[in-house]
């Protein structure tokens, strides 16, 4: 980056030399003094100063300064980052693409930097040639004007495959020419790289170009386990990259989609990574191709064939009454050959029917009720390939006696044949080769294979056509018959290798194949598809894309497997027959190597980087640096203070952010800096001690007094007894939780709000628990419980929801009475004796000798009254009463019995009914005594 | 509510009615009624002069006859004497140091020291009225007198004139004997001069409160960097390169102060007591209510 950068007027960075200078200069300056009006100058007289020096301006600030003028400096210098440059040489210039399907992922690059090329090229008026390795010309390169290649140059496109390098030696080898030569290579290291380079190096001095980005290449699909796993591969692996195959094929609809798409996570220096997908087999089967997302190149794209493809075959035989072993079940060798690559289904005729499989196959099944042959007919009709195999019951039966059926390729004869068993003559039979036009033709067919028994066809005048396989004398062993756009199939032996060895042999299992029955488990050979020729279905071109291959022509059997990809073989979608072929550019065996250069020859990037003019923003830096210098000398002096400083510190943070906005871009929302959360941090603070509570009303005053309220009863719980509360806290109905609380004080206000569903069924749980709400409408001087003032109509509607239990007004027997002082009144800043708790049982008895009742249980949920205890609780936060209570002395008693009257409450709600047990201590007495 | 920082006339006894209103009437009780000749409206729970009824006691000898209450002696065969319960009136002397120092306020939000100093005399004037005391300003000569044009009297006279100098010290022109007398002021001059102030007073027998006005930046110091610090006249001047190293020095010396003056005050028996202008007049004007109460011994 560095070397890249350069300046217009580099003298002016000579200004730096003053820098030094400037600091010493500075450093001299002590910031000026802000002047203050201040009456306790009179006690700061005499005073010294004990630092000395902040009469200088501290390091940091001078740094500051250096590096905006610094940076101004260098501004005005004219920094300009990748300066071009241009490229000397002249004579002819012979430019070689690479031009494959690893050029095709930066293509547009590729072009732009042959158009940079030919540019310079055009301004030093040199002639060019450009050419492409993978369709070399077939004389020698035509070196022309710049401006006439320039024309040319979008009409070169990659090719779907790659370059053939001994060609092109051979190529550049019978040249002869001199010019400069620009090789713009794909980066991989394809056979005969040296001998081109060499080649290419006696026509003149070489330079290559090539990009930086990662070869991608997708390896065809294969199955392991079920699933479907699929390699990727890159060449450079210089960072870490996340790929995403595609999956995509035909929706049951038939418009193409992806079907599946999985994530490949390469790091840096992996270089292969392994898709697998898990899919259903119906969707598997729609598969045509998978590619890596975004990658524009024939090597990043699969095409699949019918190895992906698996089959739904279902088995039907004669309803099997012999129990006996495996190995004679008809369908055992079907079984056998089928289950690794197809989806088998076994069960009656009729439900198969309805599971639509691609082939059926009646093992020796003679007759089929009228509805399921009906129902049969029309199911090959739509494309079914019905498979008979003969068998005992076939040969016994009449079927296809006299005429063959729709469901019978031929019609039989009665009875079959036997050769060569124990009881009959001759030899068993072998297999004659295949005719050319049977599907099985080019299969070897082994010498043990021999046949028993078979069922005989009638000589008709199609059998011939119809016969697709003989024996060695001439009779058929299999003939097939179409029927609409399916088609029927008789193996006029058994399934099972009662009647002959063939379901024993490899070419059983190639014969289904062929059938398309099953499909091939692996790429096939050379020899599998021998002797058929394949028409092109759909070609790549060298960016991936799929098109139709028109009138392409055919390609033979052999050249098919193992020729290299060409101008003659574009990969694509091949058929031949039932099946298809998929040649793709990336084989399994596909290993991508980078290219590696001569120490000597000049490799330059693809990149064409455009001057980028920096004077701007070192200038902003410069001017950015300055404002913070002005904010932090204001911050130095003194002079920021308030809604200054605020604007001022959130103008540094934003500045900041600003340079920080991709990294600091995910906040934390809903948690605070240590990780707390709002609710934990109110639980631990209303858990860590003893919590005084009250109910937020809404209305601002009512919660200063219910604070300052809280306030004044702790200070006196905590100068009075050993409960040490912490500081009172306002509880929100709506959104905190209560069970922290010992007791929630409400004062009652005409206008509050009623609280949510939610909030009463917090405070219902709260109730439940054990918790205490006091509720104070605080209109004792106007009227009496009960009365109608707004806030005792407010309290009743606020409390209908609230599970309270029946109240009573609070005896003169109530433990609230005596839990710590004795009283009798319970005064706030009114005095009324109407204060409700909840009622005593009805049968609580007088306790003899005491003057009170044996009242045990419970702490009362609730307690009603409308003195304003708050009022006259509340202090101030220097611990004085905030509102005065009645008049003189008087009122100062009264406020006394108020705070005795709030001791008493909390102790009731912490030690509960702890003073109700005094009833006991008599007897407690009476038993220490003896 | 924006407050402008310094009162008028007007304003000043607007906002001490209001502040006043919330009190009950102060009732101050006077230590040495005897040597007070000035009647109030003070029941002393004993005969002596007054206007309101204390018993009736059969007449002795000596008792002058027109003493005797005939008729409440015609429904009896003895002879009776109406006596009245003797009342008294308090003075309260009230001094409220106007020097350059008391205008300062430390941020535009409060009010300066010497506004809230206005209206706290003004409320303690007020409550004192209307407990039926008299009132009066400690450097005018006038005597403490009673009633509502009084307290026009005084409003007015709080607002005349500013006196010329940084700091002020009290200077009563008159204190009755045994009356009792209000301080308010910052304090922050010449501390000799308020001690040697009270020490005439205590030899009066004038009893009393200093109430130290102080403004929050004046406890805090919020103040950094290089400064030039100058008193409100500009007449004294204090330069610092780093003001908040001087912080806590300034802090002790101003813990100092109000330690000496609290001293004084205990010498005398007097009660000290600081306010400062964030906060609301009224625990300062409580605490008055019962700081002149608790003379009472």
């Amino acid at each position: 980056m560095i070397a890249n950068l350069a300046f217009t007027t580099p003298l002016l960075l000579l200004a730096l030399v003053a820098l030094p200078i400037l600091w010493w200069l500075l450093r001299a300056v002590p910031p000026a003094p802000i002047r203050r009006r201040f009456p306790g100058v009179a006690l700061l007289l005499g005073l010294q100063d004990d630092e000395s020096q902040t009469d200088k301006t501290p390091w940091w600030l001078l740094l500051l300064r250096m590096l905006a003028i610094a940076a101004a400096i260098v501004g005005f210098a004219g920094p300009v980052l990748n300066p071009q440059t241009e490229r000397a040489g002249d004579g002819p210039l012979l430019i070689v693409m690479d031009a494959s399907w690893a050029s095709a992922r930066d293509w547009d690059d590729r072009t732009e930097r042959v158009s940079v090329l030919l540019d310079e090229a055009g301004r030093s008026g040199r002639p060019v040639a450009i050419v492409a390795l993978t369709d070399l010309p077939a004389g020698p390169p035509e070196f022309q004007s710049a401006n006439a290649w320039a024309a040319r140059l979008p009409s070169v496109s990659p090719a779907p495959y790659a370059p053939d390098y001994a060609a092109a030696a051979d190529w550049t080898g019978s040249l002869d020419a001199e010019a400069d030569v620009f090789w713009v290579s794909d980066g991989l290291a394809h056979d005969g790289r040296d001998d081109l380079l060499a080649a290419l190096s006696d026509i003149g001095p070489v330079s290559a170009f090539q990009g930086a980005r990662d070869v991608i290449a997708l390896a065809p699909p294969r199955f392991a386990d079920g699933m479907i796993e699929t390699d990727v591969q890159r060449h450079l692996a210089a960072a870490p990259r996340e790929l995403t195959v595609v999956a995509h094929g035909l929706d049951p609809a038939g418009i193409p989609r992806d079907l599946a798409r999985e994530t490949v996570r390469l790091d840096t220096g992996e270089l292969r990574g392994t898709a697998v997908f898990d899919l259903p087999p119906e969707l598997r089967n729609r598969i045509t191709r998978f590619e890596v997302a975004g990658e524009r190149s024939a090597g990043a794209v699969t095409l699949t064939d019918d190895t992906l493809q698996r089959r739904e075959v279902a088995l039907i035989d004669a309803q099997g009454e012999d129990e006996g072993q495996a190995l004679l079940s008809p369908l055992h060798y079907l079984r056998q050959a089928l289950a690794p690559t197809a989806d088998l289904m076994e069960g009656g005729l009729s439900d198969m029917l309805l599971a639509s499989p691609d082939a059926l196959i009646l093992a020796d099944v003679a007759t089929i009720s009228p509805d399921e042959e009906e129902a049969l007919i029309d199911w090959v009709e739509r494309g079914g390939l019905l498979l008979r195999f003969a068998g005992p019951r076939l040969a016994a039966s009449d079927v296809a006696r006299d005429t063959a059926g729709p469901l019978m390729p031929v019609r039989l004869r009665a009875g079959g044949r036997s050769v060569g068993g124990a009881m009959s003559w001759g030899e068993p039979k072998a297999l004659s080769p295949f005719p050319e036009t049977s599907p099985f033709f080019g299969l070897d067919i082994p010498g043990d294979v021999t046949v028993e028994s078979q069922v005989m066809a009638q000589p008709d005048p199609q059998l011939s056509e119809r016969t697709i396989a003989s024996l060695t004398d001439g009779t058929p062993l299999v003939t097939r018959a179409p029927l609409g756009q399916g088609s029927v199939v008789l193996f006029h032996v058994t399934a099972n290798a009662d009647w002959s060895s063939l379901p024993l042999s490899g070419l059983f299992v190639q014969m289904l194949e062929r059938l398309a029955v099953s499909t091939r488990p692996a790429i096939p050979d050379a020899e599998d598809v021998a002797g058929i020729t394949w028409v092109p279905e759909q070609v790549m071109d060298g960016f991936g894309t799929l098109r139709d291959a028109g009138i392409r022509p055919g390609i033979p059997g052999e050249t098919m497997v193992e020729a290299p990809l060409s101008a003659d073989l574009l990969p694509g979608l091949y058929t031949g027959g039932e099946q298809r072929i998929a040649r793709n550019v990336v084989t399994p065996e596909t290993e991508l190597a980078p290219a590696s250069w001569p120490a000597s020859l000049p490799v330059e990037g693809m990149d064409v980087v455009p001057a980028t003019d920096l004077m701007a923003a070192f200038l902003a830096a410069a001017l950015g640096l300055l404002l913070i210098d002005a904010l932090a000398a204001l911050w130095l002096a003194g002079r920021l203070s308030g809604p200054i400083s605020r604007g001022a510190a959130g103008l540094v943070v934003a500045l900041i952010l600003m340079g920080q906005m991709p990294s600091g871009a995910i906040a934390q929302t809903g948690r605070s800096g240590d990780g707390l959360t709002p609710e934990d941090e109110l639980a631990l603070l209303a858990t860590s001690e003893v919590t005084l509570a009250y109910v937020i009303t809404g209305d601002p005053e009512l919660d200063r007094v219910s604070q300052a309220g809280m306030q004044g009863l702790t200070n006196t719980l905590w100068s009075r007894t050993s409960v040490e509360p912490a500081t009172p806290i306002g509880v929100n109905l709506e959104t905190d939780e209560l069970a922290f609380f010992p007791m929630l004080y409400w004062p009652v206000s005409a206008a509050q709000e009623m609280p949510s569903a939610a909030a009463y069924r917090r405070l219902n749980d709260y109730l439940r628990s054990g918790g205490m709400i006091v509720f104070d409408t605080r209109d004792a001087h106007i009227g009496g419980f009960g009365s109608g003032t707004p806030e005792g109509r407010r309290l009743r509607t606020l409390a209908a929801p609230l599970d309270i239990p029946p109240l009573e007004p609070i005896p003169p027997d109530h433990v609230l009475t005596r839990t710590f002082y004795l009283l009798q009144d319970f005064p706030g800043r009114h005095v009324s004796r109407d204060v409700w708790v909840e009622a005593a049982p009805p049968d609580a008895e007088q306790i003899e000798g005491m003057p009170f009742r044996n009242l045990n249980d419970g702490v009362t949920p609730v307690l009603v009254g409308g003195n304003d205890w708050a009022s006259a609780w509340a202090v101030d936060s220097t611990g004085r009463a905030l509102l005065p209570v009645g008049r003189g002395m008087t009122g100062e008693r009264q406020r006394e019995i108020a705070l005795r009257f709030g001791v008493n409450l909390v102790m009731h709600v912490l030690s509960g009914n702890y003073k109700s047990d005094q009833v006991h201590v008599p007897a407690l007495l009476d038993r220490l005594g003896q | 509510m924006s407050l402008s920082a310094l009162h008028t006339s007007d304003t000043l006894r607007s906002r001490s009615e209001a502040l006043a209103a919330a009190f009950p009437a102060l009732m101050a009780d006077a230590q040495h009624l005897a040597s007070t000749v000035l009647l109030g409206v003070h029941g002393r729970k004993r005969a002596g002069t007054g206007d309101e009824f204390w018993q009736y006691r059969p007449a002795e000898a000596g008792d002058a006859l027109r003493t005797i209450d005939w008729r409440r002696s015609a429904r009896s065969d003895g002879h009776f004497v109406r006596q009245t319960e003797w009342q008294a009136a308090q003075s309260v002397m009230i001094g409220v140091d106007d020097a350059a120092s008391m205008t300062f306020t430390g941020a535009k939000s409060r009010p300066s020291k010497l506004r809230r100093a206005q209206t706290l005399a003004m409320a303690l004037s007020i409550l004192a009225v209307h407990g039926g005391e008299r009132v009066g300003l400690t450097h005018l000569a006038e005597p403490p007198r009673g009633g509502r044009a009084q307290l026009v009297r005084m409003a007015q006279a709080l607002m005349d004139g500013h006196e010329a100098g940084d700091y002020g010290t009290p200077r009563p022109q008159s204190m009755p004997l045994g009356s009792r007398a209000v301080f308010f002021s910052d304090f922050l001059g010449d501390p000799a001069a308020i001690e040697q102030v009270m020490g005439r007073a205590a030899d009066r027998g004038v009893k009393g409160a200093l109430v130290q006005i102080l403004d929050p930046d004046e406890e805090a110091f919020p103040y950094d960097g290089r400064t030039v610090f100058m008193s409100m006249s500009g007449s004294l001047r204090f330069e610092t390169l780093k003001a908040k190293s001087l912080r806590e020095e300034y802090l002790q010396r101003l813990a100092a102060r109000k330690d000496r003056l609290l001293q004084a005050t205990r010498r005398t028996g007097w009660q000290f007591h600081v306010h400062h202008t964030d906060q609301p007049g009224d625990p300062t004007l409580l605490w008055l209510y019962r700081a002149l109460e608790k003379v009472r011994a």
